[in-house]
């Protein structure tokens, strides 16, 4: 691979952005829970809930600044590296984007400040409504983001004139055909990231000797969540494949690593695709399996890359990205349902089952990362399907300039995950010494205060 | 509707030339002030630390979304401006991104790792606001140049980046006037006295500097009747220079009166600075390059952005407020309470 400005770019942009999800990942399903926490609370008066929100409010507000900082990265990022972007599809991509900020990011960015720092500030009443919009604001996020992403995928409700995309159907474009199938995914997958970060965190507390009430409250609704979100995933999942053949019969050709449009097509296990002699090596595979989950019928045509010669993304990395999310989304089914199983009715969870979980407290990160690798590099070589190529919309900053830039993010991220990382660990840890989880003196007597460190 | 008050592609570009303003103005005036707290952490002591950024914690978040509506507004509004812009100032944004980002995860992690680790986090977040303000005033004072490189625009540059660090700096004190008490105060007030000299400076270079780098800009100012009708301008800046000047002698004063009258000041001085970069600029958005009719989106998809920031923008004034109300009077200790 050649590091023209185009690669480096593009590096750029996955870096930031691989380095961004992993954040409202957690924030979008986090909120949820932690108003679900309040109102368990309210609903059982069980102190126990308290505890779950003050541990878990930690852990939010540190991954919501990660979110938060890394998404200005983003918003910059289009200007100085994809000039060509917004001048193609800035008609539909700059209303799309507003309304992400107008309607989300100061929602959730005033209401943080309350949620955080407010409740011996205002009545509980308003301190849940906080809590609820702030959920509500990254959740309306990922609606409008996945909408723009969506329409770079499926683009709908426009016209080209002059090489200039103009909206004529803003319904179409933001309701285009891949956006129902990705939103949802992608809330399941910040569902199934909370769940399995909830459930790894209270394990490693676990095995470090804690037992309280709360610890044990968490536990379950980690392994709950799991086990209920998982099936549906996997459901939803295979809806947004089906739509991914129809709108974008390339990529899933290469997620297949399927070289020909034949019938019949087997359900490769592994394979190591050569894009050069256009085959696969080392097949494994389950015959007639492709052409089952594709068409439902063991006979059906599967539409090959070699329809899409010079047209199609490049094949291992789609092929390979789509296998770890496949794997590990199966490793959650196996692990969850085992665990929901292995905890029924107040039973002990087995050390084993409590190693399993924190081996897999960041599952849901890796399964998110692959599932956007397969969307996104399957998607080459456009950057907006059918409309604008990635390479035409590249800034002409030279590309020893970007290396330089690259390197800088690269390292600032490395070292933000590792402290992130760290942090969520050394609250763990403290947790499970009985540090930090009490309520802090209050002057008012009452019971829901934690202080921020 | 579109064209209810004349052609739209010459209201359109004006109002979201309007509102990109007034983004950036609320967005240099409020992070601004916990840049500046940022700035001045340095030379506090590690309960200071504690208690300046208590002042801002509940607010910093929401003071740089104003800085994502405003790229977002060049962005949506103005798209080829913004390529121009941002491409010619790589390096720098690239430095204030990081800056933000330092500055942004610090305000958390220094408040939760272990204690001796407590320093290093601090240290970055003063890091993360000088590499913010430097870079933020360095790409001010290549604007102001029109965007061109040469070795005197960019000794320009350096001088605006000092200057506009001065000014975050000096807000900051203002607003830890406003929002502390005690020894802390005192301090904010030395501060704010000692920065107040390089934030005048700052406004003095621009000043000059602009007129003389465009004939355009010269012009604009120092022909009858403009220079008449503008001469309110540098007038009030002066007399609310003297009034800092006078007043901050004078702090803290009895019963803590008027604590909160150096942060309006501030706030004035800022405005009216802004203003003059405005008039002089208007109508490019490039400077002497593209005009923000040239680099304007198309009106149907402005308009859709305009009904929802109309719709919105109160709601957003209002919740925004309501949080400066929740947290109003002086700083607490920080508590997730």
């Amino acid at each position: 691979m050649d590091l023209d400005p185009v690669t480096l770019a593009r590096i750029q942009f996955a870096a930031n952005i691989s380095f961004h999800i992993l954040f409202p990942t957690i924030t979008i399903a986090l909120g949820w829970v932690l108003l679900g926490f309040k109102l368990a609370y309210r609903r059982s008066g069980d102190e126990k809930w308290m505890e779950a929100y003050r541990f878990w409010v930690k852990v939010f507000a540190l991954s919501f600044a990660m979110g938060v900082v890394s998404g200005i990265t983003m918003s910059f990022q289009f200007g100085t590296n994809w000039p060509g972007f917004m001048e193609t599809v800035g008609n539909v991509a700059g209303p799309l984007l507003a309304y992400e900020v107008i309607t989300a990011f100061f929602l959730e960015a005033v209401f943080i400040g309350i949620m955080l720092f407010g409740t011996r500030r205002v009545p509980n009443w308003l301190h849940t409504l906080a809590t609820f919009l702030v959920a509500v604001g990254t959740t309306m996020s990922a609606f409008w983001i996945l909408a723009l992403n969506s329409w770079m995928h499926t683009p709908d409700g426009f016209e080209l004139r002059d090489g200039v995309v103009h909206a004529t159907d803003w319904l179409a474009i933001i309701f285009n055909p891949s956006f129902p199938y990705r939103l949802t995914h992608m809330l399941l997958a910040s569902g199934l990231t909370v769940a399995f970060l909830i459930a790894g965190l209270s394990a490693f507390r676990w095995l470090l000797g804690e037992r309280t009430a709360a610890l044990r409250a968490t536990l379950r609704v980690g392994l709950t969540m799991a086990a209920v979100l998982i099936p549906i995933q996997i459901f939803v999942g295979d809806l947004h494949g089906l739509n991914t053949l129809e709108h974008q019969p390339q990529k899933v050709a290469a997620m297949e690593g399927n070289w020909e449009t034949r019938s019949g097509v087997p359900l490769l296990l592994f394979a190591l695709p050569d894009e050069e002699a256009r085959e696969n090596r080392f097949e494994i595979g389950i015959p007639y399996g492709a052409s089952l989950i594709l068409k439902h019928d063991p006979q059906g045509v599967v539409p090959g890359l070699n329809d899409f010669v010079g047209e199609h993304p490049p094949v291992a990395p789609v092929f390979f990205a789509f296998r770890v999310m496949v794997g590990v989304g199966l490793l959650m089914l196996a692990v969850s349902w085992a665990g929901v199983w292995l905890t029924r009715r107040g039973r002990e969870p087995h050390p084993w089952l409590l190693r399993g979980l924190v081996g897999m407290t960041f599952s849901g990160w890796i399964a998110t990362l692959a599932g956007w690798y397969v969307t996104e590099i399957g998607r080459q070589p456009w950057l907006v399907d059918g409309v604008l190529r990635t390479a035409d919309a590249v800034s002409s900053v030279a590309a020893p300039i970007i290396a330089g830039s690259l390197t800088l993010y690269l390292a600032v991220y490395g070292l933000l995950l590792a402290a992130y990382v760290g942090v969520l660990l050394h609250l763990a840890r403290k947790a499970a010494r009985g540090e930090g989880l009490g309520p802090s003196p209050d002057p008012a007597g009452r019971l829901t205060t934690v202080p921020a460190e | 509707m579109l064209t209810l008050f004349g052609d739209p592609t010459v209201w359109l570009p004006i109002v979201f030339a309007g509102l990109m303003g007034l983004s950036i103005l609320i967005y240099v005036v409020l992070d601004g002030y916990d840049l500046g707290v940022g700035l001045l952490s340095a030379v506090a002591t590690p309960e200071e630390k504690d208690r300046m950024i208590a002042s801002i914690g509940p607010f910093w978040d929401a003071n740089e979304t104003w800085l994502v509506l405003a790229v977002g507004l060049l962005l949506v509004a103005f798209p080829i401006a913004h390529g121009q812009i941002l491409s010619t100032l790589y390096i720098p944004v690239v430095l204030m991104l990081v800056g933000l980002i330092l500055r942004g995860v610090s305000f958390e992690f220094r408040a939760k790792v272990r204690v001796e680790q407590k320093r290093l986090w601090n240290r970055s977040f003063f890091a993360g606001s000088l590499m913010t303000s430097l870079a933020q005033g360095y790409m001010l004072g290549l604007y102001v140049m029109g965007l061109e490189q040469t070795l005197g625009t960019l000794a320009f540059a350096g001088l605006t980046a000092i200057c506009l660090s001065a000014g975050y700096g000096f807000i900051g004190a203002c607003w830890l006037i406003w929002r502390t008490e005690g020894e802390l105060q005192r301090k904010a007030v030395a501060w704010a006295q000692r920065l107040l000299l390089l934030v005048v400076l700052g406004i003095f270079a621009v000043s000059l500097a602009t007129p003389l780098v465009s004939p355009r800009i010269f012009d604009k100012w120092f022909s009858v009747p403009e220079i008449l009708l503008l001469a309110p301008l540098p007038l009030v800046s002066g007399l609310t220079v003297a009034g800092l000047w006078w007043g901050l002698r004078r702090m803290p004063a009895r019963r803590d009166a008027f604590c909160w009258a150096p942060f309006a000041a501030a706030m004035g001085l800022f405005l009216l600075a802004f203003a003059g970069l405005a008039y002089s600029f208007y109508p490019y958005v490039v400077p002497e390059r593209l005009t923000i009719y040239e680099a304007a989106s198309a009106p149907e998809s402005l308009l859709i952005i305009l009904i929802g920031t109309l719709f919105v923008l109160p709601v957003i004034l209002g919740y925004s407020i309501l949080s400066y109300w929740i947290f109003r009077g002086k700083a607490r200790a920080l508590t997730y309470d």
